[in-house]
C-alpha cells in the first residue's frame, strides 16, 4: 500500500455524494476491507469486494439488468418530474440542484419503475438510484411507486422495490413526508388483494423508506452488511451520547432481531426471487406478459 | 420561551404589570390603570402572534405550557379510561391511549404526551415514542374499529425516538405497520396537530379522514433544527430552516397536507386551555357527524384519497 499516497484528507463531500459508484480508474479501494482491488475482478464479481464481501453500491439500471429476465424491462412513468413546490432554497436552490442531478445521472429523479419477468414471473419493478440526491423520497418517488402499486393490481403481477435511499427529501417539506402515507395506503390495497410485494433493502435504507414500504413486504430481503434503519447511526450517537456498538443497523443485526426475512449475496437476488415466487405465486410460471418491442428498452 | 427567542417579552412584561395591581385596592385609578393595560395586553397578543415568523411558531407550538394530549382529553372527554400496552414488549408513556365519552358518544383517543416537570418529561421521554407506543396505539385503533368507534388522535411529538433499543425492536416497522393498518380502518378517524408534528413519528397516528392543525403548531419532515444541521451544516441556522421546509399551518393548508386550521386562543393555545380544547372540541364534533354518514368502504376509499393526491410534480407524456 506503499504507493497508495494518502492525500491530505480532502473536503468531504454531502454523504448523498460519497462513494456513490466505483470511481473511474483500474484499481478500485474497498470501503470497507481498504484494500486495493483490480476493478475488473470486482465487475465480474457482481461489483462485490473479492476480498471482504463488500458489496458496492451499483446503478438502478445496473440492478434492473442483473435481475430481469434477458436484461429486459420496459419502464414506464418517465415523463414524471420534480417540482419545486416550495421554492426552497438552502446552500443552493433545490430547483438547481434538481438540474444537477438529471445532468449527472440522465433520469428526472430518484426511481426508475418498470415492468419486466423474473424467471417467466411478471413483476413490477421499482429501483430507487442513490446518485440521485441520496436516493431521497419526493413526490416523484412517491408518485411511482404508487402507480407501480397501482399497475399490479391492474395486472395482477407482483411488486418489487428496491430501496437505496437516506429518507425523506427534505426539499420537498411535509410533501415528502406524506409520500410515505400515500405510498402504503397503497400498499394496504395489494397487501388485500392477496398481491405479493418483495421489498429488497440496500444500503442504505433509511429514514422515511424504510419506516413505510421498505418494511411493507411480504418478505424484506436485504444484502449483506447495508445500513437499515429508522434513524441514522449519527442521530442516535447524538442523542444518547455513546458511541454504537460494531455491526449495528446493518442487515445481519437486523435478522438477528427479527425484522428481516434473509440475507441474500447480490450474485444469488435473481434466483432467490424465483425461490419465493415460486411460493407466493405458484409453479410453474404463469407466461410471461409479451411486450411491444417498440417500448423495450435494453437495459 | 421569552429567554429562547423574546417575542412574548411585551407580553410577559404586561401580565407582571397586571399582577403587581391586583391587591392594590380597587380605587378609580387602578381600575382604569388595570383597564388600560388590559387592553394593552390584548392588543400586544393579538399584534405579536399575527406576525409569528415560521421559527417563532415552532417555539409556540413547543412551548413548555402548551396543552398536551391529556390536556384536551380531561377537557373533552368523560369518563375517560387509559389503557396501556402493546401486548408485545411494554407499555410506552410517550404516546397515551384510551377511551371515553366525547359529547355523550363513545371514542377513542391516541395522543402523544410530553412531560411538565424534569421528572414526567423523562418519563415520557419527551413525547418520542419507542415501537412499542406505535403499537400499543394500532393495537388500540382496531379495538375501536372493533366495537365501530371513531378514533381521535392527537400529534404532538419532536419524532419517534432514536435510540438503540428503539432500532432493535424496529422503529421503522412499528411506523410503516402503522402507516399501512390505518388506512384499512373502517371507522373515522380525526387527526387533530396540536404541537409539534415530528416527521415519521408523528405520521405514524397521522393517517385519518380529516387532518386538523392548531393555528400555530407546525408539521414536518424534519425538525428545523435536523434540516440545518444537514442542508447548512450548521444547526443555528434553524430560522431559515423553519421558513424554507413551509411547517406552519396556511402554508401546508395550501399544499392540502391538512385540512383544516384550528384557530388558537388569543396568545396561543397555552394562555388558555380550556378554550383551547372548546375549540378543538367544535371542530372535531363537526367532522365527527360528518364522517358518522358514510359506511367503512366510503371511509377507506376517503382517507386513501386523501393521501393518493398529495405531492406535486409535473408530467410530460411521451
Ligand atoms: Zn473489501
Amino acid at each position: 500500500m506503499a504507493w497508495f499516497k494518502k492525500e491530505k484528507t480532502p473536503k468531504q463531500a454531502p454523504p448523498e455524494e460519497r462513494r456513490l459508484q466505483m470511481p473511474e480508474g483500474l484499481w478500485v479501494k474497498c470501503e470497507n476491507c481498504r484494500e486495493i482491488v483490480y476493478k475488473r475482478e470486482v465487475a465480474r464479481n457482481a461489483n462485490v469486494c473479492p476480498k471482504c464481501n463488500y458489496h458496492f453500491r451499483i446503478s438502478a439500471r445496473e440492478r434492473l439488468e442483473a435481475l430481469l429476465d434477458e436484461g429486459f424491462y420496459e419502464e414506464f412513468d418517465t415523463g414524471i418530474a420534480p417540482v419545486d413546490a416550495l421554492e426552497f432554497v438552502d446552500t443552493k436552490k433545490y430547483a438547481d440542484r434538481i438540474a444537477d442531478y438529471q445532468g449527472r445521472t440522465g433520469l428526472k429523479d430518484a426511481l426508475i419503475s418498470c415492468r419486466g419477468t423474473i424467471g417467466g414471473y411478471p413483476v413490477v419493478v421499482a429501483v430507487m438510484e442513490y446518485g440521485f440526491m441520496g436516493g431521497s423520497m419526493g413526490s416523484v418517488v412517491g408518485e411511482k411507486v404508487t402507480r407501480c402499486v397501482e399497475r399490479c393490481l391492474e395486472e395482477r403481477s407482483a411488486l418489487v422495490v428496491i430501496s437505496c435511499s437516506g429518507g425523506a427529501r427534505m426539499q420537498e417539506g411535509a410533501l415528502s413526508l406524506m409520500q410515505m402515507a400515500k405510498i402504503s395506503a397503497a400498499l394496504a390495497r395489494l397487501d388485500e388483494a392477496g398481491l405479493p410485494f418483495v421489498s429488497i433493502l440496500t444500503d442504505p435504507t433509511t429514514g422515511g423508506v424504510t419506516a413505510s414500504y421498505a418494511m411493507l413486504g411480504d418478505l424484506n430481503i436485504a444484502e449483506p452488511k447495508a445500513l437499515i434503519g429508522f434513524a441514522g447511526p449519527r442521530v442516535i450517537e447524538q442523542t444518547i451520547r455513546q458511541k454504537l456498538p460494531v455491526g449495528f443497523q446493518r442487515s445481519e443485526f437486523l435478522v438477528e432481531h427479527g425484522m428481516l426475512d434473509f440475507i441474500v449475496e447480490r450474485s444469488q437476488m435473481r434466483e432467490a426471487l424465483i425461490s419465493c415466487f415460486k411460493f407466493l405465486m405458484g409453479v410453474p410460471a404463469p407466461s410471461a406478459v409479451p411486450v411491444p418491442a417498440a417500448d423495450v428498452r435494453e437495459g | 420561551m421569552a429567554e429562547q427567542d423574546g417575542f412574548e417579552a411585551a407580553i410577559l412584561d404586561l401580565e407582571r404589570r397586571i399582577e403587581s395591581l391586583s391587591g392594590m385596592g380597587e380605587d378609580l385609578g387602578i381600575r382604569r390603570q388595570r383597564e388600560k393595560l388590559e387592553r394593552e395586553l390584548e392588543e400586544t397578543r393579538a399584534r405579536v402572534f399575527a406576525s409569528l415568523t415560521p421559527w417563532q411558531k415552532t417555539l409556540v407550538a413547543r412551548h413548555p405550557k402548551r396543552p398536551y394530549t391529556l390536556d384536551y382529553v380531561r377537557h373533552l372527554v368523560e369518563e375517560f379510561v387509559e389503557i396501556h400496552g402493546d401486548r408485545r414488549y411494554s407499555d410506552d408513556p410517550a404516546i397515551v391511549s384510551g377511551f371515553g365519552l366525547f359529547r355523550g358518544d363513545p371514542v377513542a383517543v391516541i395522543g402523544h404526551q410530553k412531560g411538565r416537570d424534569t421528572k414526567e418529561k423523562i418519563y415520557r421521554n419527551f413525547g418520542m415514542p419507542r415501537p412499542e407506543g406505535y403499537r400499543k396505539a394500532l393495537r388500540v385503533m382496531r379495538l375501536a374499529e372493533k366495537f365501530g368507534r371513531p378514533i381521535l388522535t392527537f400529534i404532538d411529538t419532536p419524532g419517534a425516538y432514536p435510540g438503540i433499543g428503539a432500532e432493535e425492536r424496529g422503529q421503522a416497522e412499528a411506523i410503516a405497520h402503522n402507516l399501512r393498518e390505518m388506512a384499512k380502518l373502517r371507522v373515522p378517524v380525526i387527526v387533530t396537530v396540536t404541537g409539534e408534528g415530528g416527521s415519521g413519528g408523528a405520521l405514524a397516528i397521522g393517517v385519518g379522514n380529516r387532518v386538523n392543525i392548531l393555528e400555530f403548531a407546525v408539521y414536518s419532515v424534519i425538525s428545523p433544527e435536523g434540516c440545518a444541521a444537514i442542508l447548512w451544516r450548521d444547526a443555528s441556522r434553524n430560522r431559515e430552516a423553519a421558513g424554507a421546509m413551509r411547517i406552519t399551518a396556511a402554508e401546508l393548508l395550501a399544499l392540502d397536507v391538512v385540512d383544516e386550521i384550528v384557530p388558537e386562543a388569543p396568545g396561543g393555545a397555552h394562555s388558555d386551555p380550556a378554550r383551547q380544547a372548546a375549540i378543538v372540541g367544535d371542530v372535531l364534533a363537526r367532522q365527527l357527524q360528518d364522517l358518522r354518514r358514510l359506511e367503512g368502504g366510503e371511509l377507506i376509499a376517503q382517507r386513501f384519497e386523501r393521501f393518493r393526491k398529495l405531492g406535486r410534480f409535473t408530467e410530460t407524456l411521451p
